[in-house]
């Protein structure tokens, strides 16, 4: 008995005198931080959106259903702002992907490495530049000057079936459209799919590259036939991130896409984001269903993004990554 | 120590092997540098057709460099520069104007480690095919039976031609790889220390494999193990370092004579184990 | 079976011409793309600090806002916010960040190590607003009102997968033995983490908060309805008042904290679209200030991280 007391004793003098108990209690829980307020924020925008989600189902986030956003009435469907940010993100996708592949091509197989530094910072920059900023110069120099007469020229395509239900003019003189939103989304999302796919590319070893050239394949053809396909995973984790990326950017999107909650699907006409709407409105909402109804948009909106990102991660990580 | 001299001597003593064969490749007074760095100086080789060449030596005296200057593989890393002049057929192939796609054509390489295509089995041997816009199912489907039975691998993957050719063994795959390079029937294939990955009973079977093809192609081989340079190889060069790094050539002769009766001390010295 | 040559059939002259010219025009094409990529950067990079750098005055650092629509006032109130709130973020993420990278350094391969480096990347993925969201409801609903605290606490979630990522990397570079020599020299845990480690990964460390920091400048979104803004913050008027009526050192900070703030960001958010021109201007100087802040801390930061690089690699 007093033996073991005395041990016991000497132990715990032990581990206090060197302190590794206390350093392990910490470390394990500032480890446990970042995983509990993942697991937290999903919790809280479930609880919050409580009231939403009783009164209105799943018609809320339905393509089907009639689309209302009225705080007076207290009715919210929140399909336009889905749609919103959908069609901006997939708009900016489609533009930035095969920019950014060309760039991630030229900064990994290309550039000579006196252009590789600058051109690696170039494209941290284009990141680093805060989204409010993107959003100013979106509303005063890149809307007028660019969105504007991007959209007139698209008016015409109003005409055509099916397709021209997204064409629908005319594109207000002010800019503040959709296609404006989904223009500034292309610059901003650039730099991720670039800097990922880079990464990617790098990530394949010498000896694919050497095995197509040895062959007699052309630069391009390398490219081309082995390093895009061997690095096909990942490129579509740095896409998929990208479109991440693009569906839950606030600032910019709200500073230039006009903030309406009209329907319609004209990529011409002003519009929300599930973004855009929470950051206009929160702040100034009406009333609790008002308040839970945009929480129920960031319960959608943390979901979506999760489920990008995790599959992103996983394509980049594991698919490609590792096995290189 | 002076190389011209090497050849000179080699050329003469190497007759019996050298009078029927003609001069494929000649290495004239080649040095590589990377930057400042000169990692080969002043070699002189020729490489005869339908023979085996093998560069021996210890490690870091450039005999990968050397081989990977007959196809201008080091065009591809930033920095690496060539004096002198290679010729194949007679014509220098770092002349202005050559065009270095069909110099990889004509002279094909393996590398040290399998380095399969991440796809099917027949989309490894075809890509060289598809590359030069072969596109007659039947052809292509001939030539790649072809090339996987003179690699020694057609029996292996005759009935799963679509499997990936990165599920296949080591030694597997480094046949399929020679397949690949075969396939578009190259005139001189390189081979880098291509067993090095390999386990005993898969470097048997490539050994094998280069005495037959060497009836159709002409074959230069790197390898640290001089046992397989004497198995495989008709006439073997002798690199090693000199005090500024530089690798550059001690000897060249037919492997029998440069094996039983080294004309250079450090080349007896390295061949029984003294040195390397 | 017959054999046959494969240049049989095949026409190698046009076959290389072919091969070479799409080469030509697709190299061609991805290096256009890198030129217009540096269209936007330049574009907006030039127009910022020529149309910002116009509008930077003294009083725009020195003074608060003027009353709608009359000239002068300054955005004083927004840095102090932006520094209060940064600051707290940075006191609350740096920690964390650093102590769950030792975690990960020390048990790389334990379940709460693999959900950690998940929740990481998740959390640097969730969308800013959603984080704003989950301020408001812990932090906003319970206390019942708006605060500078409030908005710290975004900015620190903001800030924790940056740093912890990048510090994640940088302890990794210190080599191993450097840690178990002084385990094995019988020094504690926390001792050989602390003294030993830290140190010899301080300078990639360093570099991970600058950029981290920059980072919560420039947030806006997650600010909205947590430190919602205010015009009048000033911390001297607080710490005045709080010596005037003999109030301790940490009521005075409490009320700094307790109150809404403003932050550069949110300035410019709110004045870019009055239709007073002052505040448009004065929108167009915050970006000037945000713009240089961030690309400056950035530049600063690769360049560090690139030196070090160099150095550990040769």
């Amino acid at each position: 008995m007093n033996a073991t007391q005395t041990s016991w004793r000497r132990r715990l003098t032990y581990y206090f005198k060197h302190g590794d108990v206390l350093w392990w209690a910490l470390i394990t829980l500032s480890a446990l931080v970042a995983v509990v307020l993942v697991l937290w924020i999903g919790w809280q925008v479930w609880v919050q959106s409580a009231e939403s989600r009783h009164a209105f189902g799943w018609a809320f986030v339905s393509p089907w259903a009639k689309p209302a956003w009225n705080p007076a009435l207290d009715k919210f469907q929140a399909w336009p702002a889905i749609y919103g940010s959908l069609i901006t993100a997939l708009i900016a996708l489609i533009l930035a992907v095969p920019l950014a592949l060309g760039i991630a091509v030229f900064l990994s197989e290309l550039a000579p490495p006196w252009l590789r530094g600058p051109l690696n910072y170039m494209v941290e920059m284009l990141a680093a530049i805060p989204s409010v900023v993107y959003g100013l110069w979106g509303i005063y120099v890149f809307l007028p000057l660019v969105v504007v007469p991007v959209g007139k020229a698209l008016e015409p395509l109003g005409g055509l079936p099916v397709v021209g239900e997204l064409f629908q003019g005319p594109t207000p003189a002010s800019g503040f459209t959709r296609l404006g939103a989904a223009l500034v989304l292309v610059i901003m999302i650039l730099p991720t799919i670039a800097a990922v796919s880079r990464d990617v590319l790098q990530a394949i070893p010498r000896s694919q590259r050497e095995a197509a050239m040895a062959l007699g394949a052309t630069r391009w053809e390398t490219v081309w036939k082995v390093l895009l396909p061997y690095g096909q995973s990942g490129i579509l984790g740095a896409v998929i991130l990208g479109f991440g990326r693009a569906i839950g950017e606030t600032m910019a999107v709200t500073m230039v896409i006009g903030n309406s909650a009209g329907g319609g699907y004209s990529i011409l006409k002003p519009g929300y984001t599930m973004a855009s709407i929470i950051a206009n409105e929160f702040a100034e909402a009406v009333s609790d269903l008002h308040t839970s109804a945009l929480m129920e948009i960031g319960l959608v909106l943390f979901v979506i993004t999760l489920l990008l990102n995790a599959l992103a991660r996983w394509l980049v990580v594991n698919r490609t990554i590792k096995r290189a | 120590m002076q190389p011209e001299t090497a050849v000179v001597k080699v050329s003469a003593g190497a007759q019996p092997a050298a009078a029927e064969a003609d001069t494929k490749m000649l290495i004239n007074g080649v040095s590589v540098y990377y930057k400042a760095f000169r990692a080969i100086k002043e070699i002189d080789l020729p490489v005869y057709e339908n023979r085996v060449t093998a560069f021996i030596g210890p490690s870091g005296c450039g005999k990968s460099t050397l081989l990977r200057s007959l196809n201008r593989m080091n065009d591809l890393i930033p920095g690496a520069r060539l004096e002198g002049e290679v010729l194949l057929d007679g014509e220098n192939i770092y002349a202005p104007g050559q065009d270095v796609v069909d110099i990889r054509r004509r002279v094909g390489m393996v590398f040290q480690r399998p380095n399969p295509f991440p796809m099917s089995v027949y989309d490894n041997v075809a890509f060289g095919l598809r590359l030069l816009g072969l596109r007659k199912k039947s052809v292509m489907d001939e030539i790649v039976e072809r090339s996987l039975r003179a690699a020694a691998l057609w029996e292996h993957v005759k009935d799963n031609l679509g499997q990936s050719g990165m599920a296949l063994s080591g030694g597997q795959q480094q046949r399929l790889c020679i397949a690949r390079a075969i396939a578009v029937e190259p005139e001189v294939i390189l081979m880098d220390e291509p067993t090095s990955a390999l386990d005993p009973v898969a470097t048997l079977t490539i050994e094998d494999l280069i005495q037959t093809l060497k009836e159709k192609f002409t074959i230069v081989i790197v390898t640290h193990n001089m046992q397989q340079a004497a198995r495989v190889s008709d006439f073997t060069a002798f690199l090693s370092m000199d005090d500024d790094r530089a690798g550059y050539l001690v000897e060249y002769g037919p492997t029998m004579e440069l094996f039983t009766n080294p004309r250079k001390k450090l080349t007896e010295d390295y061949i029984t184990g003294r040195f390397g | 079976m017959p054999t046959e040559s494969v240049y049989a059939h095949v026409n190698l002259e046009s076959n290389y011409r072919r091969r070479k010219i799409l080469n030509a025009v697709m190299l061609s094409l991805t290096g256009l793309t890198v030129l217009v990529a540096v269209v936007p950067l330049v574009w907006i990079t030039v127009y910022v600090v020529i149309k910002g750098g116009k509008y930077i005055n003294w009083a725009l650092f020195a003074r608060l806002p003027a009353p709608m629509g009359a000239p002068g006032g300054g955005v004083l109130h927004a840095i102090e916010g932006t520094a209060v709130m940064v600051t707290l973020a940075s006191v609350i993420a740096i920690p964390l960040a650093l102590l769950g990278a030792f975690y990960l350094l020390a048990r790389p391969n334990t379940s709460l190590a693999h959900g950690l480096r998940f929740s990481t990347d998740m959390l640097a993925g969730t969308p800013s607003i959603v984080i704003g969201l989950f301020g408001y409801a812990v932090i906003v609903v319970v206390q019942k009102h708006f605060s500078a605290f409030a908005g710290g606490i975004v900015l620190a979630i903001i800030m924790l997968p940056v740093v912890l990522r990048s510090a994640e990397e940088m302890l990794k570079l210190v080599p191993a033995e450097m840690r178990e020599g002084a385990l094995a020299l019988g020094s504690p845990e926390w001792h050989a983490a602390l003294k030993v480690v830290l140190p010899a990964a301080m300078e990639g460390i360093v570099t991970g908060v600058m950029l981290g920091i920059a980072r919560a400048v420039g947030e806006t979104a997650p600010l909205l309805f947590t430190a919602l803004g205010n015009d009048n913050y000033e911390i001297g008027k607080i710490v005045r008042s709080g010596i005037r009526h003999h109030q301790s050192v940490g009521k005075i900070l409490g009320q700094i904290f307790a109150q809404p703030a403003d932050a550069l960001p949110l300035t410019l958010w709110k004045y870019a679209q009055q239709p007073y021109q002052e505040r448009v201007q004065q929108a167009w100087a915050v970006a000037f200030v945000l713009m240089l802040f961030a690309l400056g801390i950035n530049i600063l930061a690769r360049a560090r991280l690139a030196y070090r690089r160099r150095k550990l690699y040769g």
